[in-house]
């Protein structure tokens, strides 16, 4: 160190202690830039606050002004610890500027930020977390990835917020994270906050796009929460959505598109839509409807970037008689910044080619200023010219021609093809333009004459009438007219209706032919073309002049000229003995054909092909990381994805014939109805649930929610009103399906918070299973492997039309035997469903949608339990309802009846001493004081068989004596139904293989020959509820043990041909005793007898 | 989304970047220098210019390029808005947004870009919370901070980002309560030659000054409200309550903020408070004349103020000799333009402006005339006829002093000869 240069060292006081001098070669040359440093480096190692402030702001300032501070690095992170917050955050800034280039010191101030990310302050823990995530250095992307995960779960809605913004960063930094981010993510996308949804929408899109599966369960939070989550947050979610709705909904347009296409406005708006409304096929999807309300209050949102957002959701979603209420509020953002403005009118000039009517009434807000800058002005030009009808041209005229005065040039010329444009399209008008034009010729400007030339060609191109004089009088300014675009097209029409003006066509070529060096290209191929059309129209007189033309452009210096000349004289011209030349002969058909007319229009029908509003859109070029917009479905997938939680899944073909489904439900009322039996309270319980789910509504959700929900119900216009009077009127059943669904949500949200509170039990099982799960790594994998199979097929999902279609039959009904039943006791929820953590609310795991059922049949036969003769008259008989017990979810419901045959009334009938295996447990039945002789009376007991089939074994006093009974229940009973698609149901099988799997064959007897017969046999014997699939090969059953919660799952083969009746069935369950006493009591219920 | 920001003066300095993600070097600045060679003025700068890999959105404001560079997909309008409300926080923390402020208050710039853009996301805009995170510099607050040694940052999270009112900050005190709303009409309007109306359209804007003590919940009601055509609102007013009542309830935010704001589109009648008399004649030889006279015409009784006419002049003028009654006028020739500040209108003796336009000798005289552009204020009224009914507080007990003011405006007012 001290052997620096002799110079330098002499230049320092050597009082200095510290030599920095370490590089020889940054010595005297940089001294002074270097003595700046060092003067900064002491001030950052003094250890007073204020001095390092000041040192620190002065390093900002070279980072500011893009100079090079690399230098001073190892002094700026020791401050990573100082106490003053400014120059904590000063290094923060200083760090995230320069960690890449220098990772090794970087990872000094790692542990700082690990342990900030523990500090009770959470805009300290944000903060880490920011800085952390923003350093890019690959090696601590671990530190990063539980960094996040923890803070996903923070308290703070702020951290989480800041763990979204860091799950892109970590991403870009290491993509092979990707799937554990999806994870994370999930967590973040349910979570409840407004300040979090939009920053967790927005990683989402960074990260994975494509998977739309995720925002299924989210999608109704996020349209409800829309209006309050932060302007940028709304930007992204509703473009997200717009993608969304895409993918999920059917176009609203369907069968009418054709037809609006031809009508040019809208002036007959309402009888339109009457029309388009009788048209209309199906009511919209509730959900798009949800959408479409609750983004359209967003319209009067100050952020331009909100409206235009909402805007292009609507041109892109909306039923077509509903986009043109976003063009007012597009209107009003004309008067923002010049830079706004051009973005909009970009997007307005898109959505005019497609709607005229939509801005019409809005013509003369595009009208041009002087003072606008010249790409506004042509982008009003664009939309003037796309919203132009015969009713309104002549206002646009009238503006375009005071245009044509303007003193900017090229605004000029674009008025004059805009002319040019309107003429063409519009019929009427066309005479009119084209002597506008015409006249426009005699202007002094060149630039104005010249695009007025260009523009009557294309115009007169068109026409079919001859235009005698306009020709002759252009060819007249061939003198004047410099432009070569012009020249060129006056040229070109001289050519092509030489038969029209024959004596001027040739005296031109002839003074073309001699300008002919000094033309330009484009002027030069044109005199070819002239000469040529008129050596064949007029040979006598200009065969000379047309050779004199190609033996110029035969030595041009043009390659292009030249080729041109040699092939058209080789046309014209046949070489020696190639007289009879096929070709030759028909040359005048090559070159005096008819063409087809220009097709003027837009510059912006081909941005179509963009999604408005974007970058790519606006630049018209396919930005780099563009999604085309999807095309709508053909078929709605299934919309009961975005339903919270699953409503009970139906069988597709239910197990009675629909004679006996009529009779037993009647039956069933016959039976319950002397007393409040399980069913009618669970109608009771349902009707309540409902009326409790609407005021839960009411008060539970935001007031801007209620109040975006009301407003726009209040606003909608008559023909929203009438449309929903109409999808209520047409499909009940979605109208149907939305309810049961708000229920369930409301429901399941009940049934959570019971879950939590009360059940340990049920959180414990869940645990357990996911333990069992983690068991082996093998397992694990196959687990993921099952999972994307999930997702893949969740795209696309089973045929939902069908379903409603079962609903609305069912509904019908007047007592549905099995249908909503998950909410007949609150407490019977939540079991399957994820324990909220006590801090929020925990996302669902991919199985969620395992739900209760009820069951699908309900045994009548009563087993004996007490006889009559051994206990002096009374008969007590028991049979298993299948209803969840309402003390406890675990508990069968054991239904007793109690007849009294003999002549005394027998009194105080109740459960005395219970004898009981350890585990179970039993809930009495309400005491019954009274049997009169004759009578019959029911009792309910809830048994806790624990997953045993010990019998429950208890005494029952009644008349002051006692009796000994012991409920014997078959395997069978010990499960209830739960409802689960086909998805779930593979992949609960995949993680209870091995040990957990038991199978064996059964020869059927012969009456099961078909799969409706089997089903209902093992109803009988089963409680469990089938699986609804496609593959009729294999029956799928779902259940779960009444009491450890632990799934069962049933698959049956079923026998193929009717002489074949071997099936084999396959049970996996956790629990071992029951899957192989649950398969023999199967087989002995199934086999031939 | 965004990647970095550059800030490039008039003279095409890079003088502040900031960068979000990795560094992209300010060399990137070389495609829109010669995107603005290409522009005939600054006016004329597309706001997105594409590069090989970069996209860069700029906007243009108080003279400054704001360069945003992006590399993929992203809603341009939504880099253009950020970056405008980048603006307006500059603006409203240091009173006006120029090169030398910004160089001034270099470190705050640099504090609030990094607090406004995460990852270049925006998480923090709303003015209220920016200032509590980072008080504003003003002169006592230095001094007070050099000697007790606390800092402009502040160490905890602003309640506002967590509350539902995020535009308020908690525990404001005042010990002179007052709520000032202002009303300001900006008449856009194409008048053409013969003096007829082809387009007019007003934009309004409610703005307040709010400086109320705890959390004021106020109601604005209007005489009629059923002027209001399109309206945009701060997220501070409950859209529910508007659209049920037409009455606008909310919870201020405090300090100035814009309310609403609003728009009577073309369809509706527009009064159009001045007419213009003119006549402006170009001939072959001798330059060309130049009379032009103002006259009040709805201003409902009140007086048109700060009247100024503004010609951009073609390019063959070469000076004008004018004689006005009133006012002056001035000529600038680089620019050609004539503008006349005349002042009030008095309607007993009308303001007039008359004389000779010199041409450039040998250059034919321009085919068409000038347009004029016109400004003029007028107070206490606001032209579409708006009115404030009454003020109304609750949830505080004091009574605050309340203010309404009017004014209309000419916004993009065109006259064409």
């Amino acid at each position: 160190m001290a052997t620096s240069g002799g110079s330098y060292s002499g230049e320092r006081p050597p009082s200095v202690d510290v030599d920095y001098s370490a590089d020889p070669a940054s010595g005297s040359f940089f001294s002074t830039e270097f003595k700046k440093h060092e003067d900064l480096k002491q001030m950052l190692d003094s250890n007073k606050d204020g001095l390092k402030l000041e040192a620190m702001k002065r390093i900002i300032g070279m980072v500011a002004k893009g100079r090079d501070a690399s230098e001073l690095f190892p002094a700026v992170v020791k401050n990573v610890v100082s106490a003053n917050l400014e120059v904590k955050k000063l290094v923060y800034v200083y760090l995230v500027r320069y960690a890449e280039e220098q990772q090794d010191l970087a990872l000094l101030s790692i542990s700082t930020f690990q342990r900030a990310l523990k500090d009770p302050n959470q805009l300290i823990r944000a903060c880490a977390l920011r800085v952390l995530s923003s350093i890019r250095v690959p090696v601590i992307v671990p530190i990063m990835m539980l960094a996040i995960k923890d803070a996903v779960t923070d308290m703070s809605p702020y951290v989480r917020k800041t763990a979204a913004h860091a799950i892109p960063k970590l991403y870009s930094l290491d993509p092979e994270q990707k799937e554990e981010l999806i994870q994370v993510l999930e967590k973040l996308l349910s979570d409840k906050t407004t300040l979090v949804v939009g920053s967790a929408v927005m990683a989402f899109e960074e990260v994975c796009p494509e998977r739309i599966d995720l925002i299924h369960k989210n999608y109704r939070k996020l349209c409800n929460l829309l209006v309050d989550v932060e302007e940028w947050g709304q930007v992204v979610i509703i473009n997200m959505l717009t993608r969304y709705a895409r993918t999920q909904f059917t176009d609203p347009n369907t069968g009418d598109c054709a037809e609006e296409k031809e009508r040019p406005f809208y002036e007959d708006e309402e009888v339109a839509e009457e029309i388009e409304g009788d048209r209309r096929p199906k009511a919209m999807d509730p959900d798009h409807r949800l959408l479409l309300r609750n983004t359209k209050p967003l319209l009067q949102s100050r952020n331009a970037a909100v409206v235009l957002a909402v805007a292009q959701l609507y041109q892109h979603i909306a039923p077509k008689s509903e986009v043109s209420l976003v063009a007012r509020a597009l209107v009003r953002l004309l008067r923002s910044h010049r830079e706004v403005q051009a973005v909009v009118l970009t997007n307005i000039a898109s959505m005019s080619t497609r709607r005229k009517g939509m801005f019409e009434p809005y013509l003369k807000s595009f009208f041009v200023r002087s003072c606008d800058p010249t790409h506004i002005k042509a982008l009003k030009l664009e939309v003037l010219t796309n919203l132009a009808t015969d009713t309104n041209i002549s206002v646009i005229l009238r503006e375009f021609q005071t245009y044509i005065g303007s003193s900017d040039k090229e605004f000029v010329a674009a008025t004059i093809q805009a002319i040019g444009r309107c003429a063409s399209n519009i019929r009427e008008v066309t005479d009119t333009c084209l002597s506008g034009l015409v006249s426009l010729l005699s202007n002094r400007d060149e630039s104005v004459v010249g695009e007025s030339v260009v523009v009557i060609r294309k115009l007169l191109q068109s026409e079919t009438v001859g235009h005698r004089d306009i020709i002759s009088h252009m060819a007249r300014l061939m003198d004047n007219i410099k432009i070569p675009m012009a020249r060129a097209s006056i040229l070109w029409l001289l050519g092509e209706y030489c038969d029209k003006v024959p004596k001027i066509a040739p005296d031109v070529l002839r003074k073309m032919a001699k300008t002919f060096i000094v033309e330009d290209d484009i002027v030069k191929l044109q005199i070819l073309t002239l000469a040529t059309k008129l050596y064949l129209t007029n040979p006598k007189q200009t065969r000379l002049l047309c050779q004199y033309v190609y033996n110029l452009a035969k030595y041009d210096t043009n390659y292009d000229i030249r080729d041109r000349a040699r092939l058209t004289r080789a046309l014209v011209f046949p070489p020696q003995g190639h007289e009879d030349n096929k070709l030759t002969k028909h040359a005048k058909k090559i070159f005096l054909a008819t063409k087809p007319p220009p097709l003027q229009q837009s510059s912006f029908k081909d941005r179509d092909q963009f999604q408005l509003s974007t970058l790519s859109h606006f630049i018209n070029a396919r930005a780099s990381g563009y999604q085309d917009l999807p095309v709508f479905p053909e078929e709605a997938p299934d919309p009961s994805v975005r339903n919270v939680e699953m409503p009970a899944v139906l069988p597709i073909e239910t197990h009675r014939d629909s004679h006996q489904k009529r009779s037993k439900p009647q039956k069933m009322k016959s039976f319950y109805s002397d007393e409040s039996s399980p069913e009618d309270e669970s109608d009771e319980n349902q009707s309540e649930s409902e009326s409790e789910s609407d005021s839960d509504e009411d008060t539970s959700d935001s007031d801007s929610e209620e109040s975006s929900s009301e407003e726009s119900e209040s606003e909608s216009d008559e023909d929203e009103v009438e449309d929903k009077s109409r999808s209520k009127k047409r499909s009940p059943s979605g109208e149907k399906v939305k309810k049961q669904a708000d229920t369930e949500s409301s429901g399941s949200e009940d049934s959570d918070s019971s879950s939590s509170s009360s059940s340990d039990s049920s959180s414990g099982s869940e645990s357990s299973s996911k333990e069992g799960s983690n068991e082996s790594s093998d397992e694990d994998v196959k687990d993921k492997k099952v999972k994307n199979k999930t997702v893949d097929r969740s795209t696309v999902p089973p045929g939902g039309g069908n379903r409603s279609n079962l609903d609305l039959l069912l509904d019908l009904d007047d007592s549905p035997p099995a249908m909503d039943t998950p909410l007949l006791t609150p407490s019977l929820g939540g079991l399957l469903t994820p324990t909220p953590s006590a801090q929020q609310p925990q996302p669902l795991p991919p199985g969620a949608s395992i739900q209760p059922a009820s069951a699908k049949f309900v045994p009548t036969t009563k087993h004996e339990l007490l006889n009559r003769i051994s206990s002096g008259g009374l008969t007590v008989a028991g049979r298993f309802t299948r209803s969840p017990h309402l003390y406890s979810p675990r508990m069968t419901s054991v239904e007793l009846t109690f007849t009294s045959n003999g002549s005394e009334e027998i009194r105080d009938i109740s459960v005395g001493k219970k004898k009981l295996a350890p585990g179970m447990s039993l809930h009495e039945f309400a005491g019954i004081s009274v049997l009169n002789p004759g009578t019959t009376l029911h009792g309910t007991l809830g048994v806790d068989f624990n997953d045993t089939t010990q019998p429950a074994v208890f005494d029952l006093l009644a008349g002051g004596r006692t009796f000994n009974i012991s409920i014997n229940a078959p395997v069978g009973e010990l499960i209830t139904p739960v409802a689960m698609n086909e998805n779930d149901f593979n992949l609960n099988q995949g993680k209870l293989r091995g040990m957990n799997e038991l199978s064996g064959t059964v020869n059927l007897s012969c009456n099961l020959c078909n799969a409706k017969e089997i089903t209902s046999r093992l109803y009988e014997n089963a409680n469990v509820l089938q699986v609804q699939s496609y593959d009729d090969k294999i029956l799928r059953f779902g259940g779960q043990t009444a009491s450890g919660k632990a799934l069962v799952l049933l698959s049956l083969t079923v026998p193929e041909e009717e002489t074949d009746l071997e099936c084999t069935i396959t049970i996996n369950c956790e629990k071992m005793v029951i899957s192989s006493m649950l398969l023999k009591e199967l087989q002995s219920a199934l086999k031939k007898d | 989304m965004i990647h970095s920001l550059f800030i490039v003066n008039s003279s095409g300095d890079v003088f502040m970047e900031k960068h979000w993600k990795s560094v992209i070097p300010r060399s990137i600045c070389d495609y829109f220098f010669d995107a603005q060679r290409k522009a005939s003025n600054n006016e004329d700068i597309p706001p997105v210019i594409t590069t090989p890999h970069h996209y860069l959105i700029s906007v243009l404001r108080s003279n400054l390029f704001f360069i945003a560079v992006c590399m993929t997909e992203v809603p341009p309008l939504f880099v253009i808005e950020f970056l405008h409300r980048v603006v307006d926080t500059f603006e409203d923390y240091f009173g006006e947004c120029t090169e030398s402020i910004i160089k001034e208050h270099y470190v705050v710039v640099y504090e609030l870009l990094d607090e406004m853009l995460d990852n270049g996301f925006p998480l923090a805009t709303e003015s209220n919370i920016l200032k509590e995170l980072i008080k504003p510099p003003n002169i006592l607050r230095t001094i007070a901070n050099t000697v007790t040694g606390k800092s402009n940052v502040s160490a905890t999270l602003p309640t506002g980002q967590l509350s539902n009112v995020p535009w308020r900050r908690s525990g404001v005190k005042y010990t002179n309560n007052e709520a000032y709303f202002d009303v300001t009409e900006e008449v856009d309007a194409i008048i053409d030659k013969s003096g007829a109306t082809v387009a007019a359209e007003i934009q309004g804007y409610i703005d307040c000054c709010v400086k109320l003590s705890g959390m004021p919940d106020l109601t604005l009601t209007f005489i009629n409200p059923r002027l209001f055509d399109d309206v945009s609102f701060h997220p501070c007013v409950r859209l529910k309550r508007w659209e049920s009542e037409r009455v606008l309830s909310f919870i201020p935010p405090d300090g100035n903020s814009r309310l609403l704001s609003y728009h009577i589109g073309s369809q509706s009648v527009v009064a159009i408070p001045v007419y213009i008399r003119h006549n402006i004649s170009f001939r072959d030889v001798g330059g060309g004349r130049l009379d032009i006279t103002v006259g009040p015409k709805q201003t409902m009784g009140r007086v048109v103020e700060g009247v100024i006419l503004e010609i951009p002049m073609p390019k063959c003028v070469l000076n004008c000799n004018l004689t006005v009654n009133q006012g002056k006028y001035t000529f600038d020739p680089v620019s050609k333009v004539l503008r006349w500040d005349l002042g009030r209108i008095d309607p007993a003796k009308l303001p007039n402006i008359r004389g000779n336009i010199s041409i450039q000798s040998g250059s034919p005289p321009p085919e068409s005339n000038p347009p004029i552009n016109v400004q003029f204020t007028i107070t206490q009224l606001a032209v579409s006829g708006l009115k404030v009914n009454r003020l109304d507080i609750y949830g505080e007990k004091y009574k605050p002093f309340k203010g309404v003011k009017y004014i209309t405006k000419a916004g993009r007012f065109q006259v064409r000869t």
